[in-house]
């Protein structure tokens, strides 16, 4: 049953245009130029045009648009806590903490919308940190583990002991002002959440979370405390996670139960697998592939979340490096087959 | 007075019930230290295939019940094989491809429409018993002998056999039981068939009390979790501990505050723990290394 040995072998080379324009931005062409810049100034083009043809586009897709973007920023959150080495299983806790804070702001000091989306989404950060600070020492499956229990946990304790409007929620909160303000509000969120993260993986600050993730005793041998940094890079994923939530809170001028669902953990956490964790971009791409792909399946009910499911399974086993990864190596290299060079030994 | 024999009993029958819930999980866990995140979907399927046996084949109960045992076994098997071995000592694929496999049976089941009250398995004994003033029914006498036979079984089982000094050896040292000639693959597949089957047991011991309802997929899941993270892991004691703990907790705050506290206890058990004492009660240094 041996396998005849393989005369030849796949190589993956970089492609011309790609090592140019790597190396020698200064002098490069047009065509080298556009290479490099044409993809990101595309998309981030066609993201801020979309709000502008309100006239060509259905309200149900605009819709769409913004459950995307909602989406986008919760995996843009899961994927800097997932640098850092803590999986989250629960994202919809930030989005729950940052709706209801800007809920209760709203309903209780009748702040406006303008206020409660800021400060809800301070506080809302601020409140997750708390909770999560002293289980923060703890790892893999255990992180895992506390952050699918906890919006479950507030679920029940808003439904039990009936805080913040219990079953019935806090209704008729006041609105935004438009769908363009709307649509603009969460673009602007996700490509400046987008642009802050990017930059700040590059920074030495930055380097310390993925340092944390590849070894936590190396990075406390340095000299950094590593709790302390966790609990910074938690504030920091719960700010977009948050807004989004009091973003939804005040656009459907409604904040209830249903902000702690496992809906929004499992969304984002599969677009950051689909898009690919670990470079921001991919999870925003991974919404972008799987929330209108979801809404174009709505007739079937639940099945969309085995559809999700399996789509997890799949990229998790199948295609580990997601989508994005995948797509920008066919864009920057090609592969060809090269033979084996026999060893000089004959082995 | 009355009160409190009820809840002395129920207390009791509620432990059996937790203690049997996360059995499966915890065997998984504690022979192969893969986090099964699929149990809650497993459990669930447990209950749906018996009723469609009984249901559609015209089995006798006893009869589905073995066949069902057997099949959600082999599911576990196969989604080691399927799922886990490809991404195995990769911790954040392990939980999130065993998660997704839960959910996607447990959704499964949910698009086919099984949410109406007609889907609940018979008891295995009608008829119940009086005992201190207190009524129980024999199936809840029954989760109770099964649930302590088969504690019992399972420590003979992983103290006292080879197969389960070998897999107990690996989930210590893989390396060197691999060294000894402990297959660690076939090792982790059996744990998880194993558990599953356990998943399966206590779904059909366990679902006769009420109707199967869809949402229980979930609640197991982190039922499991709660008494398996609150006792300790791979201690016989403290999953035994952690079951009686939980099960009086819930029934008194169930009793005494109104029966929609009992789910803040389990939830809030895993949040405060893991917080205060992430080894659990009895847990031992090792698995503290694993966690924090």
């Amino acid at each position: 049953m041996s396998r005849a040995p393989r005369s030849h072998r796949k190589e993956r080379i970089d492609r011309g245009i790609k090592v140019r324009s790597d190396d020698i931005f200064a002098i490069g062409s047009a065509r080298d130029l556009a290479y490099v810049v044409a993809p990101r100034a595309l998309a981030i083009l066609a993201l801020l045009c979309f709000p502008l043809l309100q006239g060509l586009v259905s309200r149900y897709w605009q819709t769409v648009m913004l459950n995307t973007l909602v989406i986008a920023l919760l995996a843009l959150s899961w994927d800097l806590l997932a640098s850092v080495g803590l999986i989250s299983l629960g994202q919809s806790l930030f989005f729950g903490l940052g709706a209801y804070a800007a809920g209760w702001l709203d309903a209780h000091l009748g702040v406006s919308p303008l206020l409660s989306i800021p400060l809800g989404t301070a506080a809302g950060a601020l409140i997750a940190t708390a909770v999560l600070f002293p289980l923060l020492r703890l790892r893999g499956h255990y992180f895992g583990l506390i952050t699918f229990a906890l919006p479950l946990l507030f679920m029940r304790i808003v439904e039990t002991t009936g805080i913040l409007g219990g079953t019935e929620g806090l209704s008729s909160l006041k609105p935004l002002p438009g769908r363009t303000t709307e649509l603009y509000l969460a673009t602007g969120a996700v490509l400046a959440t987008l642009w802050a993260y990017r930059r700040m993986s590059a920074t030495d600050y930055g380097l310390v979370f993925q340092a944390i993730r590849d070894n936590e005793r190396s990075v406390m041998a340095a000299g950094f405390d590593i709790q302390w940094r966790k609990a910074q890079a938690v504030f920091l994923a719960a700010l977009p996670a948050a807004f989004a939530g009091a973003f939804v809170t005040h656009r459907y001028q409604f904040v209830g139960m249903p902000a702690f669902a496992l809906e929004y953990s499992v969304l984002p956490l599969t677009a950051a697998v689909v898009g690919g964790a670990g470079s921001f971009l991919g999870p925003v791409v991974g919404s972008f592939i799987l929330v209108p792909l979801s809404e174009a399946m709505r007739e079937f009910g639940s099945l969309r979340v085995v559809v999700y499911s399996l789509m997890l399974l799949l990229f998790t086993v199948g295609l580990p490096e997601g989508i994005f990864r995948f797509a920008a190596r066919k864009y920057g290299q090609f592969e060809r087959l090269a033979p084996i060079e026999e060893a000089p030994d004959g082995k | 007075m009355d009160l409190l024999a009820s809840t002395l009993v129920y207390g009791l029958v509620n432990s059996a019930v937790l203690l049997l819930t996360a059995l499966g999980f915890s065997l998984t866990f504690g022979l192969s230290g893969v986090a099964n995140f699929a149990h809650g979907g497993l459990y669930l399927l447990s209950g749906f295939l018996a009723w469609m046996l009984v249901h559609y084949l015209g089995l006798p109960f006893l009869v589905a019940a073995a066949v069902t045992v057997v099949v959600v076994g082999a599911a576990g098997a196969g989604i080691y094989r399927a799922v886990v071995m490809p991404v195995r000592g990769i911790v954040l694929s392990e939980v999130i491809s065993t998660f997704a496999a839960g959910v996607a049976i447990v959704e499964f089941f949910r698009w086919r429409g099984f949410t109406t009250y007609d889907f609940s398995l018979p008891a295995l004994v009608e008829g119940g018993v009086e005992i201190a003033g207190v009524s129980v029914d024999y199936q809840r006498l029954l989760i109770v002998a099964i649930g302590l036979g088969l504690t019992l079984i399972l420590w003979v089982l992983t103290h006292h056999t080879k197969m389960g000094l070998a897999l107990r050896g690996m989930s210590q040292d893989e390396y060197t039981a691999l060294s000894v000639g402990v297959e660690s693959d076939w090792a982790a597949m059996l744990s998880l068939a194993l558990g599953s089957a356990l998943a399966a047991v206590a779904g059909l011991v366990l679902l006769p009390l009420g109707i199967i309802s869809i949402n229980t997929g979930y609640d197991v899941l982190l039922i499991a979790l709660a008494v398996t993270v609150l006792g300790g892991l791979e201690s016989t004691a403290g999953l035994i501990a952690g079951s009686l703990i939980l099960g009086f907790a819930m029934v008194i705050t169930g009793n005494y505050l109104g029966p929609r506290w009992s789910e803040v206890v389990y939830l809030g058990a895993i949040v405060v723990v893991l917080a205060v004492r992430p080894s659990g009660l009895l847990g031992k240094s090792k698995e503290l290394e694993d966690r924090v």
